[in-house]
């Protein structure tokens, strides 16, 4: 009785959360994850020696702040996945608000680590890149403003969605970086797709961004460099893609050992940008058909969830979640291979950097929270003979 | 699509006849409605989503695929630089006449350093500079330890010794470079028609090779043309010749005093250069630095044949003897005025040797007037001198195929006036380099037609357009033959190949202004065999002296006649010429060696 007056542990219906959200969470989601950061560790254990001994560091000084990074990033994963959906949708709503306040003072605050862009702010720790946590809350922040504009009555969601990814644009564009807001577009291009997007407006926006990606190229020198790089037939050996091509090549199959590997030696970004470049090289194209694979699971089983999914924001929210991760994995491989030009993207979960990690478990956590198995009304569907 | 009125009449009606409230049926109606929406809504997305699943599915495919596609691939070997173009070390062999070597190319390895690989780079520096003497240890050390240093070249080109030798220190941070560098095995012996190359633009996988003087320079884009695809370039010298007239002529050089000297040897009919030497020469391989002080003309890097602008004396009184006889309306018996001296203004010319009232055409050439001659030119004019002249290519450039050949056009009076005309009939006034003197000469004795000097191997005798007439031209060589029998060229008889050929004796001109007593550029222009001219042989010797006699001699009768004279003896048979004895000594001698003996 005085646990009832005092509200001390409420009474309950349902089930206890950690088994339901057991029984409920995309299990083999988590598996891959949990795997991905594994690769990511092993990994970071060869790539990164060299560039802690240029710094001066212990050898595993960037695999020990890995690990404890991880860590946190999976905690925040477990943590944020058993929130129900409306939780996800207003921890993304406020996380949105700060993000783009962070991001906004970016000029003002920021540093650049003599790297030509301002994209960190220079904690006492680590830094931290505003842009990569304003990723996951703007997608969830986005598909609730086209839920919303579904509802009888609600607001005009599709005109504030537009208003608020052009905002985020122009400051990325600011920075400048244009990887991400290309990946912000694209997330905004699947949410706006699949909330009923008129196919000839898809067609005419692809065209705009082709337009305005040759403007770019005109106007912006840095952009104009890496394309022309990845235009030329011939690869430069002494750049970046020319070792990771080659490292691809000597990997082989089976790789040339560990430890052995070269490319680590020479590329200064072997444990962020390449270090799929630095794992064909050791363990060769068997773990990177693995971590392909992973990758893929990942993908394919939320948007196999999402397609049954009944709620039009869980639908919307989840499927930009899960494309922007991909999409993230695929760009950052694409480049490695030549398939796509030299891009300043992280592998999410693999790569090193605690913003990225960081990111990555909350974009991952809020995935798994809206692909958890709910009653989809099938149920009614049977009984009442409605929809399909 | 037919839309459902939300509130159908005939409902409401009979809903108010129940008394119901007539709002719940439009409130049901629309429930319906926006299911049916977002039915609607659901399938489209699952379709789209669909579409998702299969662009991911491809995406991930096509990464992998092209993992494993890069993966199955050998690796390559990575190429230099793709900026611009590829570094190409790619030059072609050059050779004599006879396909013998001149210049090739031969593998060697450069020497870089990659500081941050080092294990030990104090005691890697310390190493390199006892391997190699001329490498500063603490310099060395310097660039190894500078850690903004990632790179750092050492040597350009290792012997195999010197691989071994670094290659035992075990240091992982000496990296070598393979590369192509230029080999001239025969030295110095062709060194001012070879000229020299060095590296160009250089990578750690090659480095382009870059003529620097003589032919490799000039036909640099010839010898770097892919398209010749390793086939040598063949020149005109011959090997053996060019050796042979080298050493003759540094023999010479050596035995009279002479500062240095050149010798052409030119095929008469065609040419082509068979023998191109230049002394003092340098070797090729070690191109000596331009020096930086004193006369560029006495640098051995300095090409007397080709560069060297000499007034050259009387071997030009050839060319006005040929002209006078030619459209002068003189023979060689015609007399000419030789009273001396020769007053024009405030110039007066004369003789080495007073010759008397006058002589024939041929004694002004055999005994060679200077006063002779002049009075000829002024017959001739001024302007059909510098036409005949400039016929012979005496005036411009030469088109020899050398870096330097170009620059060597010949020193002429801007106002080519009477007395001009005059001084020029005897070699004085105008400046050619040996080369043009050598094509000149064949030109007047190979029957009249103009050549033009190559050093590149002809297949066939160019014809150029005729000078002089053929009975001029067989005048001029029964002319140049009776010099060497009877007149000032007696040394330069060689048994059996009845040489013919001019001496010039120039006072060699003051900087400042004026001759010299005592210096002398002593020349001599041959051609044998005389009856048949086959090769011009060209020799000049600066300041010549012979003193075996009383008192020095300087003049080129004694000077650079019987050094030409050797060289025809030394070069003629390797030329393929067999020695003509003449009819009587043949008829004398197989008849006591064919005496028939009786068994």
């Amino acid at each position: 009785m005085t646990e009832m007056v005092h509200g001390a542990a409420p009474m309950r219906a349902a089930e206890p959360v950690l088994p339901r959200w057991w029984r409920t969470v995309d299990r083999w989601t988590l598996s891959c994850v949990l795997l991905l950061f594994g690769v990511g560790l092993l990994l970071g254990l060869a790539a990164s020696p060299p560039l802690a001994e240029r710094n001066g560091l212990p050898p595993f000084h960037y695999v020990e702040r890995q690990a404890i990074f991880g860590t946190a990033a999976l905690a925040l994963m477990f943590a944020i996945s058993m929130l129900s959906p409306d939780q996800v949708r207003r921890i993304g709503v406020t996380g949105f608000a700060v993000a783009f306040v962070a991001l906004a003072l970016l000029p003002v605050f920021g540093t650049d680590f003599g790297k030509g862009a301002v994209r960190w702010y220079s904690l006492g720790i680590g830094s931290l890149q505003p842009s990569e946590f304003l990723k996951p809350c703007l997608v969830v922040l986005v598909a609730w403003l086209m839920a919303a504009s579904r509802q009888a009555g609600g607001p005009p969601g599709k005109t504030l969605a537009l208003v608020v990814i052009l905002a985020v644009t122009a400051l990325l564009i600011i920075q400048p970086d244009f990887g991400q807001a290309a990946l912000i577009l694209f997330g905004w291009g699947v949410i706006y797709f699949l909330a009923g997007a008129p196919m000839p407006l898809l067609f005419g926006l692809i065209g705009a961004g082709v337009g305005g990606g040759v403007v770019a190229y005109r106007a912006s020198e840095h952009f104009a460099r890496r394309i022309d790089g990845f235009l030329t037939a011939e690869v430069d050996p002494r750049t970046q893609i020319g070792y990771a091509t080659n490292a691809i090549q000597e990997g082989g199959f089976f790789g040339v050992g560990v430890g052995e590997g070269q490319v680590k030696w020479s590329l200064p970004d072997a444990h962020t940008d390449f270090i799929i470049a630095v794992a064909a090289e050791e363990y060769g194209l068997v773990l990177v058909l693995f971590i392909i694979m992973l990758y893929a699971t990942i993908t394919l089983r939320a948007l196999h969830r999402l397609i049954r999914e009944r709620d039009t924001f869980i639908r919307l929210a989840g499927t930009g979640l899960v494309c922007l991760f991909a999409a993230q994995a695929v760009i950052n491989m694409g480049v490695a291979v030549r398939l796509l030009p030299a891009k300043g993207m992280t592998l999410p979960l693999v790569s090193y950097g605690g913003s990225s990690l960081l990111a990555a478990g909350l974009m991952l956590g809020m995935l798994l929270a809206l692909t958890r198995t709910r009653p989809q009304g099938q149920m009614g569907d049977i009984l009442l003979r409605r929809g399909r | 699509m037919s839309r459902t009125p939300l509130r159908p009449l005939a409902r409401i009606l009979e809903a108010r006849a129940r008394g119901e409230n007539p709002d719940t049926i439009e409130r049901e109606n629309l429930r319906l409605r926006r299911e049916r929406a977002d039915d609607a809504d659901r399938q489209r997305a699952e379709g789209r989503l669909l579409v998702l699943v299969i662009l991911f599915l491809m995406m991930f495919s096509v990464v992998g695929a092209r993992m494993g596609m890069l993966a199955a691939g050998n690796p390559q070997e990575p190429r230099t630089a793709s900026i611009g173009t590829p570094i190409s070390g790619a030059r072609a062999d050059i050779v004599d006449r006879e396909g013998r070597v001149l210049a090739t190319n031969m593998i060697t390895h450069s020497l870089y350093a990659q500081p941050h690989l080092m294990v030990d780079a104090e005691g890697a520096a310390r190493a390199l500079a006892e391997i190699f003497p001329d490498l500063d240890a603490a310099r060395l050390t310097r660039q190894f330890t500078d850690p903004g240093r990632t790179f750092v070249w050492i040597r350009r080109r290792l012997s195999p010794e010197q691989i071994q030798a670094v290659h035992d220190l075990g240091e992982p941070g000496l990296l070598f470079g393979p590369r192509e560098m230029r080999l001239y095995p025969n030295g110095q012996l062709a060194a001012h028609v070879l000229g020299g190359t060095r590296f160009g633009r250089e990578g750690v996988r090659a480095a382009e090779v870059i003529g620097t003087a003589g032919i490799e320079r000039a036909l640099d884009d010839t010898l770097r043309d892919p398209a010749r695809e390793g086939r040598p370039l063949q020149l005109s010298l011959d090997l053996t010749v060019q050796a042979a007239t080298r050493e003759v002529l540094q023999g010479g050089i050596n035995l009279l005093n002479a500062r240095g000297g050149s010798a052409v040897l030119m095929d008469a009919r065609s040419g082509e250069i068979a023998a191109m030497v230049s002394l003092p020469d340098f070797d090729p391989n070690a191109r000596p630095a331009p020096p930086t002080e004193g006369d560029q003309a006495d640098s051995p890097l300095f090409n007397r044949a080709v560069q060297g602008l000499y007034e050259l004396g009387s071997v030009f009184k050839v060319f006005t003897i040929a002209q006078a006889l030619d459209d002068g309306g003189v023979d060689p018996d015609t007399m000419v005025d030789t009273s001396g001296p020769l007053r024009w203004g405030r110039f007066a010319i004369s003789d080495f040797r007073n010759y008397g009232e006058e002589l024939s055409v041929r004694d002004v050439l055999v005994h060679s007037s200077n006063i002779g001659s002049a009075r000829l030119a002024r017959e001739i004019g001024a302007e059909a001198q510098q036409s005949f002249l400039s016929d012979l290519g005496l005036l411009e450039a030469t088109p020899v195929e050398l870096a330097e050949a170009p620059g060597a056009i010949p020193l002429r009076p801007e106002n080519w006036s009477e007395i001009s005309t005059m001084t020029i009939s005897y070699g004085h006034g105008v400046s050619t380099s040996p080369v043009h003197l050598a094509a000149g000469y064949a030109s007047i004795v190979n029957g009249g037609i103009a050549v033009t000097p190559t050093l590149l191997r002809r297949d066939s005798p160019a014809r150029g357009p005729r000078v002089i007439s053929e009975e001029t031209s067989q005048h001029m060589r029964d002319l140049l033959r009776a010099i060497v029998t009877d007149g000032t060229a007696s040394f330069a008889e060689v048994a059996g190949y009845a040489v013919g050929g001019k001496t010039g004796t120039a006072d060699k001109p003051r900087p400042q202004g004026g001759y010299y007593e005592d210096r002398v550029l002593a020349t001599f222009a041959g051609v044998f065999p005389a009856d048949e001219p086959r090769y011009v042989v060209v020799v000049t010797l600066d300041e010549p002296v012979e003193t075996s006699g009383d008192e020095p001699r300087r003049t080129a009768g004694w000077t650079a006649v019987p050094v030409a004279a050797e060289i025809i003896r030394r070069a003629a048979p390797l030329l393929g010429l067999p020695p003509d004895y003449g009819p009587s000594e043949i008829a004398a001698g197989p008849a006591d060696a064919l005496t028939p003996v009786g068994n």
